[in-house]
């Protein structure tokens, strides 16, 4: 049973006891435990079960690669699956549930699943769950979901807020170990300007726990002096709690720092990520022990030697009594050590080298301590928890030569360097044979902006094994003074992948290689013996590497029994790829201020607050919030649409159009640009006057329209779509910066500037001639003209346009005017029964009168003339933005689908999108169709359904009945109509 | 992500500044073009694996365009120049034949 | 965080210059006070602003109410040149940031170098989703976006956090 011990402990505060509850238990830790030891601390060894077999486990490692530990942390608002308990700090107060074990941990169901594991190889749901088809949908696939989970998705929205932070430096340390601080401390004494991130919640990484001399002081106390060192030079920023999730092109790197994890009081944001630009980065990541496949190696009580000693020493817990430890190194030995400082015993070491004979050795066999040298283990005995284990010679066939009494098993299998954040943009890596390990090559290192490298790696993340080599090597790469380090000599690492050599099946089908997704020796066997030999293939096969920790104490354990079956070489088979984030990384730390009202931004008008306080009901147009109607108390929004569109018909109607784009084109070839910009000739516009106007892309295909209104000799102000005002200038831009640089032009987006009100329907004219101050009437200000002057006291600029057949003003203000202006036509305009409208009654309006809508009737491939617009494009220009395209034959031909207005038979409203079809399959056996709505409202003014619609031969033929379809019942009947529904010569709006 | 120096305004900015705007040095051909320059014109890219010329708009900054010499294989950039050329200059094939050759 | 204060300025006025530089700058010399800023930086002169905002772009900020007769003696000053001028106070609307933690809360939502700034830089840039402004007014930052976006803006400010 594992246990608190009596002493020991460098990280926790005996003073400071802490209360948590795992799965509703009442347990007690200490300040600084995790969750890991502070369950080991109160006997609960097994943490959680493994995916597919369900079966018991606890934890394997200490730090961010552990496999097995998940659990779902906190609650209701602030809960999260799939932590790791040997990261995540312990607070008072923390809830700690158990994942994937139903109906408890200690007895779950899904165990079944073991006891049938030979029936549930790799592959296993590619092959069984096939056939037949039908069953997958509705029985297989819910019933592996529900087994195959890990921890619950939460339920409630995240009560926690999130913080970006852009940061930029010369040079950014990943990484707080000895290796990082010296880099760090070297960078900065160099002068560049220094960020340093550590993972953990303290610095020094594993040196004061492996015990090393440097500059004749204990590691932990040569750690605490770097950092005050550093802390002092104000050129350094250094952070704890800070990982380095993934580094990027071009010197960018993403940290992730945790702020309130590791504490119970919950305030300001909960974590925070660094969006860094570095000149060169320095990988000081460390390097992760890798466990050895023997039969059993999965059983509770089996732990990562280095793991092991740092549950002894960092936390004073202990997973047993008596602990087999088994190697192919020397560090191991260490573990050996620790474990025999803190009064726990160590009744045999496993090596599976024979004849070793190095200063670490022989300092534990002095101690007392047998070394069975060229043993291994055959089989892990114990379920809950190991009980004990059968040694074999590592050469054999796993005959047991002996049994020994344990109740922890200690394993390593030689470090793998943290490669992933030199690799995640391209760093490449070399095998080193003699220390069995991948290492960065730093011949080709991941290219920034320059060409050049721009990360580089030290210490144990570059294959230093020492802590002497390791300060070596960072003096050697980033400068400095090398510290005097008094360390132990290592004999070299045997490369040893299974145990023992000539295991049978048996004994394979029990070894573990990625613990979470219980793929085992002989699944990555299989793998290969099916053919899947490419490690990428192998990989998503067998599913290895594929868990929540990515691989890390799998993949080149894999990667070893995938050469060692396909006969060739580790190098050869190729690692799989390492991509970012290092570990997972919340959504809500990527997402940062994104949430809520920030989450995008939404455009308002000056008017916004008015509509708002009025009851709009809101439409989204591009990024604008725009009133779709002003629904009153009991009133539908349709209805609320059709007296809208009523009353601006037969009174007055008032509309926000501030949303359109304003955009001022103004120099001596402001004509001449606006002439290649727009299918009209714009040029010869006169002062004073306005002209609808086309434009098209290099394609021909409609983009935008609007009304273009000629200021003087110089100066226009084009109106745009609402949504098309940064899009046009910018197009306006491009043409100007990149084609016509010499064109003496200027365009100036001035949408923002303006509010803009449309006075609309009969009672127009009464009512701005109420507020008083200038000529509207028909002879002074006639359609399609504007003038400037004043209104109410409103220095305006008004438009005599209209959008909707009806007499019309467009009166434009400057925007911090423009909310007293509306108030004062709601005031002016009370008599004659003024009313605002929305957007749909805008459409509606529009569609009686036959105006197109980008949006609607274009689509990206419409030309002006598929419209019916050639009215509106020039014949007299030689050229301008979409006639080249325009003259494609696609164009010219004559079942081409054109505009017209439709009428149903029946009077109902055809369905938006609706086809029109006729008899007969086409090629791809679908129905063939003529025609499609492309906009179809009940028309409040002619009391039926009217539409607007593109039609082969449309124009053609009208007076034709066409058949549109319509979803769930039969075709609909309508005939072709001029699209023009209402006062076709335009009477009302020209009075 | 990368990070382009806009020549406009001096500034080496992230691409979330940025707005990319395709390959550079187009010739706009018009109403007279053949249909395999209008082709050639509008729709045919080099796509090219190695250097590449480019537009980008400095959309966040400056609002200026400008043009970038840049390898799409290893993202490394030769050089940002004015958009307001129809070639690429030569301290820009300089920079590209110097780097390139190493 | 009480070590930011995020404030919305009233009305401030604005006005638009495009042209060469060398054509506007006399011209704004002589009707501000302004010298020609330099490349990004400002100039300032009689409580008003001159700033480079592009190779052929200045924005002078001044007085909300002085705005408009600015720009009429700036577009006579400017006569026949190619140049154009116009108000757009009512465009965009201005936050200042006073207390220690301002520029670290604005580097939670801009990509920028704030270590690098020249003291009277205007740096245009992207704020969280939408295109910003920001310079310095003594000790306090101002950060300048687009009217229609205040209501996000105000919320990205008051919700950033130093770090």
């Amino acid at each position: 049973m594992s246990r608190r011990l009596k002493t020991g402990g460098r990280r926790i505060d005996r003073s400071r006891p802490v209360t948590f509850t795992f799965d509703g238990r009442e347990m007690r830790g200490f300040a600084g435990d995790t969750v890991a030891s502070a369950l080991l601390a109160n006997g609960q060894l097994v943490m959680g079960r493994s995916f597919k077999y369900h079966r018991p486990r606890s934890v394997v490692a200490s730090g961010p690669e552990e496999p097995n530990a998940l659990l779902s942390i906190g609650e209701g608002a602030r809960f999260e699956p799939n932590q790791r308990a040997t990261v995540q700090p312990l607070w008072d107060g923390l809830v700690a549930r158990s994942q994937n074990a139903w109906p408890s941990l200690g007895f779950d169901v899904g165990r079944v699943n073991d006891y049938g594991s030979k029936f549930l190889p790799a592959g296993f749901y590619y092959k069984t769950f096939i056939h037949p088809r039908p069953l997958w949908k509705h029985v297989f696939e819910p019933f592996i979901r529900r087994a195959a989970g890990l921890g619950a998705a939460p339920t409630e929205a995240d009560a926690d807020t999130y913080a970006h932070r852009y940061a930029y430096y010369d040079t950014l340390v990943i990484g707080g170990g000895i290796a990082g601080l010296l880099a760090a401390r070297a960078a900065a004494e160099a002068g560049d300007r220094v960020m340093l991130v550590e993972r953990q919640g303290h610095w020094g990484g594993r040196a004061p726990t492996d015990g090393a001399t440097i500059d004749g002081k204990p590691a932990a106390e040569w750690v605490n002096d770097t950092v005050q060192a550093i802390d002092a030079m104000d050129n350094v920023t250094t952070i704890l709690r800070c990982e380095g999730s993934g580094v990027y092109d071009h010197g960018y790197i993403l940290c992730t720092e945790g702020l309130t994890d590791h504490v119970a009081e919950k305030s300001g944001p909960r974590q925070r990520l660094w969006r860094v630009r570095a000149g060169r980065v320095v990988t000081a990541t460390g390097a992760i022990e890798r466990p050895l496949s023997f039969a059993g190696n999965d059983v509770p009580g089996v732990v990562l030697a280095s793991a092991l000693r740092d549950y002894v020493t960092e936390y004073g817990v202990s997973l047993g009594e008596r602990t087999v430890i088994v190697t192919n190194n020397d560090d191991a030995y260490r573990t050996a050590k620790a474990l025999l400082a803190a009064g726990l015993r160590v009744p045999a070491i496993l090596d599976v080298r024979t004849g070793v004979d190095t200063p670490l050795v022989n300092e534990i066999k002095a101690m007392g301590v047998r070394v069975h040298a060229g043993r291994a283990i055959a089989k892990v005995h114990g379920d809950g928890q190991v009980t004990g284990i059968s040694v074999c010679a590592q050469s054999g066939d796993g005959t047991v030569l002996q049994e020994i009494r344990c109740d922890c098993v200690a394993m390593s299998g030689g470090w793998s360097p943290v490669v992933h954040l030199w690799s995640h943009c391209g760093g490449k890596l070399w095998w080193d044979e003699a220390r069995a390990m991948f290492r960065p090559d730093a011949d080709h290192p991941p290219t920034g902006a320059d060409g050049k490298g721009f990360v580089t790696f030290v210490g144990a993340a570059s294959g230093a094994l020492t802590a002497a080599e390791v300060l070596a090597d960072v003096t050697d790469t980033i400068g400095g003074t090398v510290p005097v380090v008094e360390d132990t000599a290592e004999g070299p690492i045997q490369q040893v992948w299974t145990m023992p050599e000539g295991a049978p099946h048996k004994l394979r089908a029990k070894m573990w290689l990625d613990y979470q997704n219980d793929v085992k020796v002989s699944d990555v066997r299989l793998a290969a013996q099916e053919g899947f030999e490419s490690v990428e293939h192998a990989k998503r096969y067998t599913t290895l590497g594929m868990a929540t920790d990515q691989g890390k104490l799998s993949n080149i354990n894999g990667l070893a029994v995938l050469a060692d079956r396909l006969d060739t070489t580790i190098p050869q088979v190729g690692t799989t790829t390492f991509r970012p984030p290092y570990t997972p990384v919340t959504i809500g730390t990527l997402a940062g201020e994104a949430r809520g009202v920030a989450f995008q931004p939404l455009r308002r008008t000056p008017i916004h607050d008015w509509h708002e306080s009025h009851g709009a009901h809101w439409e989204p147009v591009g990024q604008w919030r725009r009133p779709y109607c002003f629904p009153r108390a009991g009133e539908s929004h349709a209805e609320a649409v059709t007296r809208e569109i009523r009353n601006t018909r037969e009174k007055l109607g008032l509309l926000d159009a501030s949303t359109l784009g304003k955009i001022l084109v103004r120099g001596p070839d402001a004509g001449r640009f606006l002439d290649m910009l727009y299918t009209n000739m714009m040029s010869t516009l006169k002062p004073g006057k306005c002209r609808y106007g086309l434009m098209c892309d290099e394609n021909g295909f409609l983009m935008d329209d609007g009304v273009v209104a000629r200021i003087d000799d110089q100066t226009f102000l084009c109106h745009t779509t609402t949504g098309g005002a940064e899009r046009i200038h910018g197009w306006m831009e491009d043409w100007l910066q990149c084609e016509w640089w010499n064109w003496k032009v200027h365009a100036l987006n001035l949408t923002e500037q303006f509010a803009q009100i449309a006075v609309v329907g009969p009672k127009a004219r009464i009512v701005l001639e109420k507020l008083g101050g200038m000529n509207v009437s028909a002879d002074t200000l006639p359609f399609m003209t504007w003038a400037d002057g004043t209104l109410g006291g409103f220095g305006v600029r008004v438009y005599r346009i209209s959008f909707s057949g009806e007499l019309s003003y467009e009166i434009a203000v400057p925007a911090g005017q423009g909310r007293a202006l509306w108030d004062a036509l709601i005031t002016a305009g009370a008599e004659f029964d003024a009313m605002p409208y929305g957007t749909e009654a805008l459409h509606v309006m529009r569609a009686e009168k036959g105006f197109i809508m980008i949006g609607d009737e274009t689509d990206g491939t419409i030309i002006p003339q598929d419209l019916g617009l050639d009215w509106a494009i020039s014949k007299k220009k030689d050229d301008f933005l979409g006639k080249r395209g325009q003259q494609r034959d696609e164009f010219q031909k004559a079942d081409r689908w054109k505009l017209v207005g439709l009428e149903t038979l029946d009077g109902s409203v055809l369905e938006d999108g609706a086809y029109a079809v006729v008899d007969g399959r086409n090629a791809n056996g679908q129905r063939r169709t003529e025609g499609r709505v492309t906009s179809t409202y009940y028309s409040t003014t002619l009391d039926r359904g009217i539409a607007m619609g593109l039609v082969a031969r449309g124009p053609a033929r009208m007076g034709e009945t066409v058949r549109f379809t319509r979803i769930g019942g039969e075709p609909v009947e309508a005939r072709i109509v001029d699209p023009v529904f209402f006062d076709k010569d335009g009477e009302k709006q020209n009075v | 992500m990368l990070l382009l120096t806009c020549p406009n305004c001096g500034l080496a900015v992230e691409e979330t500044e940025l707005a990319p705007g395709g390959e550079a040095h187009l010739k706009r051909f018009g109403p007279d073009s053949t249909a395999d320059q209008f082709e050639e014109y509008l729709f045919l890219r080099d796509n090219a694996k190695g250097v590449h010329f480019e537009r980008w708009r400095h959309a966040y900054g400056c609002g200026k365009w400008f043009l970038a010499a840049r390898n799409t294989a290893t993202l490394e950039v030769y050089g940002t120049y004015s958009a307001q050329t129809t070639e690429p200059p030569q301290h820009i094939r300089d920079e590209i034949a110097r780097r390139t050759d190493r | 965080m009480s070590e930011v204060a995020v404030r919305a300025m009233g009305p401030v006025g604005m006005i638009t210059l495009r042209g060469a530089l060398e054509t506007l700058a006399p011209a704004v010399e002589a009707v501000t006070g302004c010298a020609q800023p330099a490349q990004r930086l400002s100039t300032e002169a009689n409580g008003r602003r001159a700033m480079w905002m592009s190779p052929d772009e200045l924005m002078l900020v001044c007085d909300h109410a002085e705005a408009p007769g600015l720009a009429s003696r700036l577009t006579d000053q400017l006569g026949d040149a190619f140049a154009t001028i116009a108000v757009v106070s009512d465009a965009r609307i201005v936050f200042e940031l006073t207390g220690p933690g301002s520029a670290s809360a604005l580097a939670s939502l801009m990509p920028v170098d704030f270590a690098r700034l020249d003291p009277s830089e205007v740096r245009r840039t992207r704020m969280a989703q939408i295109p910003a402004a920001i310079w310095r007014e003594g000790t306090a930052w101002r950060v300048m976006c687009f009217r229609s976006v205040a209501h996000y803006a105000e919320a990205l400010l008051r919700g950033a956090v130093p770090a």
